[in-house]
């Protein structure tokens, strides 16, 4: 609970997170995976490669090339959604492919694609985010050299008050929103945008909810690759 | 005698402080050595390293790999050994001498779709993984099946000096043979490759358990 004590209309307060739950490696035929449910968000994301890169004028001598696709099932909005890509959904894809890029060592794969599917099955704001938190988890999944795990989490202003991690109706009625990502071990921001208006003191304490928010969100993605890998043995010694 | 720490780690993770030196999956920041990848990390003396547990295949000079033919052009081969990069055969490494591809074919050699045993020549990272066929067990094998097993397990399914890999042997008269890429060739009599394989799917699936050289002498009996 906030120190104010102020309850927003989904009965959050101002810097509660939505319930998370991530799951890694639940596609077999990918080479690495995870699911996350944010709130009503569900979104899958798939990991292919390293793999040989097509087209071949796409790849690079010295480092790895990244493709990211964030795509929209039809049935994930409350109205149906056309299929095919939107300029939205390429923006999106492009975002998430630069906030990944930093965390992984692009030298160690000269020569080759790495392959980033991100599906959203249902969406209720802030998927972004989601989906690469999901594309984090998926990748160490997939076995990829990275220099920390990617975690991401939004801020912004609804009601005149600063809160943690906007959902749809916040973000439509609200006056800002503003997703970050960083790499949290390393202490080093991968994305960051802001859509609306924050005054100097709002943006510093929307800034530090929303890295505190990362923190949280990096512990379960933790969680998620230990469960999996180590059946939940922290960190312990052998 | 030198001390061995052995922790957990998943990309990010600081595996020691101080004055080491990271020497497999792990880098340098600010003092601090930090963990690449999800594995065992292992300190030794002022070495760190970490062991992966997934990933795919990356070709190290003088691994023997299991590879299918997947391609030919004029000079070389190309063959699949389940990595990231292709292994390169080159003509003239085939024949002994200097190829000419106006007198030699490829093709009356291998074809696509061939299993090769072969040694990784050189290799670094500007240049796909050369290929050798020069020496004892290696070059192109026949009548078998191949299998796959997760990079990280070859190690448990050779076992302690080999026990693992006899005890296979020793009950199903199958010949064994095991990249360090994580391709298998085995050749034998039907019934027992299909017992092989559901063999190596237990071990890589309970590779932690300590009595898997009991459980697999039973299934194999």
């Amino acid at each position: 609970m906030s120190k104010n004590n102020y309850i927003r209309t989904n009965g959050r307060a101002a810097d509660e997170l939505r319930k998370v739950s991530i799951k890694a490696g639940i596609i077999k035929n990918a080479d690495g995976s995870a699911i996350i449910e944010f709130g009503k968000n569900k979104i899958i994301a798939a990991v292919f490669g390293p793999k040989e890169v097509h087209p071949k004028h796409m790849m690079r001598n010295d480092q790895a090339i990244i493709k990211c696709r964030y795509h929209m099932m039809p049935f994930s909005t409350d109205t149906r959604k056309n299929p095919s890509l939107s300029r939205r959904e390429i923006e999106i894809s492009k975002v998430i492919r630069e906030a990944i890029q930093p965390a992984i060592i692009m030298e160690d794969y000269p020569r080759t694609a790495i392959e980033v599917y991100i599906e959203i099955l249902q969406s209720d704001g802030g998927s972004r985010c989601a989906a690469i938190n999901a594309a984090s988890v998926a990748l160490a999944d997939a076995g990829i050299n990275m220099r920390d795990l990617i975690t991401a989490c939004a801020a912004g202003k609804a009601d005149g008050k600063i809160i943690l991690d906007v959902d749809d109706v916040e973000d439509k009625t609200g006056e800002a929103d503003m997703p970050l990502s960083i790499l949290p071990n390393l202490g080093t921001i991968t994305l960051f945008q802001l859509d609306g208006c924050l005054s100097e003191e709002e943006f510093k304490q929307a800034l530090e909810m929303a890295t505190n928010g990362c923190k949280k969100l990096y512990e379960l993605q933790r969680n998620a690759l230990m469960n999996k890998y180590f059946n939940n043995n922290k960190n312990k010694g052998v | 005698m030198s001390t061995i720490e052995r922790k957990y780690v998943i990309p990010g993770d600081t595996i020691i402080e101080g004055d080491y030196r990271p020497l497999i999956n792990a880098i340098k920041r600010n003092n601090r050595v930090i963990s690449t990848r999800i594995g065992m990390a292992e300190i030794v003396r002022k070495d760190v390293r970490v062991i992966p547990l997934n990933g795919t295949y990356y070709p190290r000079l003088d691994d023997t790999v299991i590879g299918i033919v997947a391609d030919s052009n004029a000079f070389v081969w190309e063959v699949d050994i389940n990595s990231v990069f292709f292994g390169i055969l080159q003509g003239s490494a085939v024949l002994g001498r200097t190829f000419s591809a106006s007198r030699d074919s490829l093709a009356s050699h291998f074809k696509t779709g061939d299993c090769l045993i072969a040694k990784i020549a050189s290799f670094d990272r500007t240049r796909d993984p050369l290929l050798s066929i020069y020496g004892p067990g290696l070059g192109k094998v026949s009548n078998g099946e191949i299998c796959k097993i997760s990079m990280a397990q070859v190690p448990r399914l050779i076992g302690k000096k080999g026990s693992m890999i006899k005890l296979i042997e020793e009950n199903t008269k199958c010949k064994l043979n095991i990249g360090q890429n994580g391709v298998i060739f085995i050749n034998g009599a039907k019934e027992s490759i299909v017992k092989i394989k559901k063999v190596i799917n237990i071990i890589e699936k309970q590779a932690y358990l300590p009595d898997l050289n009991d459980k697999v002498n039973d299934l194999l009996k």
